[in-house]
């Protein structure tokens, strides 16, 4: 009983390090990146290649002035970012980080770094707690009564709800193929089969766009289009509050990356891992899902400073005329497949 | 442990359900909505019904109510002065429903058998999935084209304009 709060509670621990590590790494990555693509260098003073830049930024935006709007909603106005954040958060606690059904700490199983193994609705729990997220943004755009926080917050909650739905349709091609909602599932599943990117290309071309859209990226960030909307839902943010939301955007890009990875790119699974038990493979195994993990973290940079921004029109009838179609044809596709015995 | 958690949730539910109906600024309401939803979900969650929850989040919460706020902030709705303005037989037609539904929970409540049927074992996907396709499967359809017409009054409604 002890023992086994004890290593949940350390796999808390672990992965918010782990995440909130990776946030302040993706800020120095987007700004080196960014400065790479524009040929220029970017922030390279402090420390070595400029990699204590997040410090450095984190400290002045602790102690910047904090600004609340006169005729703000006070309570929404607090209460937005911490929503973004804990949202955020706590998505983790249903992705397998790794294998370790045979490796234990104090007796107890660490079951891929898994919070909640015995969730038998991973998926859905994902889904459900991701789609709360736009109500920090659109309480944030709301609350600050800017008429341009508030324009940001409307398309946030139309572009989401629109995404979603094509999101959730190619997820649900995968879980299918699986025949199970929980995440654990899938990746063993993709262990003994392909990886499910290769028989369902359209599904996952599908959710890797909705992804985009769903954590407010470039080309699709436009509840904060600076050249329209000054800053969107956060302009009257200001100091801690701001980099709530700042953080909250990196950490759901690193769930939207540990997701597309489980369901599309094999999870921690690797070629000849066959060859491997205990612990070698435990630690093999991370380290192959951080590598595809940061592979896609590093294409969402590359694509934001790669494509110009959609208009507001075009958006929709990309969600509702073209990615919406496309995921009900990979579902009939993986039918026929699933009925045929091809895949 | 359970115990707590669902009186806990219970009281949450019926404070913010309280506050759903009588606050008086629009955005409040949806938002203790939201919480009165979330409550709801972890009582199924209490029950076995961890499918129900999630659906429960996701389609309610993340999505319904997603929609109210949008409309309540579109409109910019004003906050709401008390209601002094409701005409006598709303009040009388309000109150006959309010005591039918009353009367229902309370028979309901009152009945030896909580008529629940696969609590316990509808937990998973794959039970509620054979239920739906199986014993159930003429509600389903019907509730299926009863969106639809819902879908397809929609679509009259805005084209009508064009």
């Amino acid at each position: 009983m002890w023992a086994e709060l004890a290593v949940t509670a350390g796999k808390l621990v672990a992965i918010a390090a782990t995440i909130l590590t990776s946030v302040a790494v993706m800020e120095w990555v987007e700004r080196r990146g960014a400065a790479f693509i524009q040929d220029r260098l970017g922030p390279n003073r402090v420390g070595p290649l400029g990699l204590f830049q997040p410090i450095v930024d984190a400290v002045k935006l602790l102690f910047k002035e904090d600004v609340t709007p006169e005729a703000a909603n006070k309570w929404l106005y607090y209460l937005a970012p911490m929503i973004s954040v804990f949202v955020a958060l706590v998505t983790f606690i249903v992705i397998p980080f790794g294998a370790g059904d045979d490796v234990t700490v104090l007796g107890v199983p660490l079951r891929g770094l898994v919070v909640a193994p015995d969730l038998n609705v991973g998926v859905l729990y994902l889904l459900a707690l991701s789609s709360l997220g736009v109500f920090g943004i659109v309480l944030g755009g709301w609350s600050s009564n800017n008429k341009y926080s508030l324009l940001g917050g409307l398309r946030s909650s139309a572009q989401l709800i629109s995404y979603e739905l094509s999101m959730t349709l190619a997820v649900l091609g995968v879980l299918m193929a699986t025949g199970s909602l929980r995440l654990t599932d899938v990746v063993a599943y993709q262990g003994a089969h392909l990886w499910n990117f290769m028989p369902q290309a359209i599904g996952c071309l599908v959710f890797v766009t909705a992804a985009f859209a769903e954590t407010n990226r470039l080309p699709f960030d436009l509840p904060e289009a600076e050249n329209e909307l000054v800053a969107g839902y956060h302009v009257e943010y200001s100091s801690m509050k701001f980099a709530a939301f700042l953080m909250s955007e990196y950490m759901n890009m690193v769930t939207a990356s540990a997701l597309i990875v489980t369901l599309f790119f094999g999870g921690w699974t690797f070629p000849g891992m066959g060859a491997f038990t205990g612990w070698p493979l435990f630690l093999l195994s991370l380290a192959s899902f951080a590598v595809k993990i940061a592979f896609f973290l590093w294409l969402f940079v590359w694509v934001r400073w790669s494509l110009p921004r959609f208009r507001y029109d075009q958006l929709m009838r990309l969600g509702w005329k073209g990615l919406l179609p496309l995921a009900v044809l990979n579902l009939v596709w993986v039918s026929v497949a699933m009925v045929m015995k091809w895949i | 442990m359970a115990s707590i958690v669902f009186y806990l949730a219970a009281a949450v539910a019926l404070v913010s359900g309280a506050v759903a109906v009588s606050h008086r600024n629009p955005v409040v309401n949806v938002l203790s909505l939201v919480i009165t939803f979330f409550c709801v979900a972890v009582n199924y969650a209490l029950l076995g019904a961890e499918f129900l929850a999630a659906a429960q989040i996701l389609i309610y919460a993340g999505a319904i109510l997603v929609l109210f706020l949008f409309v309540v902030m579109l409109l910019n709705a004003p906050e709401v002065k008390a209601a002094g303005d409701a005409r006598p037989f709303q009040r009388a037609a309000g109150l006959l429903v309010a005591c039918v539904l009353a009367a229902g929970l309370v028979l309901l409540v009152l009945a030896p058998r909580f008529p629940v049927p696969g609590v316990g074992a509808a937990g998973d996907a794959k039970t509620i999935g054979r239920l739906l396709v199986g014993p159930h499967l003429f509600a389903f359809e019907l509730i299926t084209v009863v969106l639809l017409t819902a879908m397809v009054g929609a679509l009259v409604l805005v084209k009508r304009k064009h």
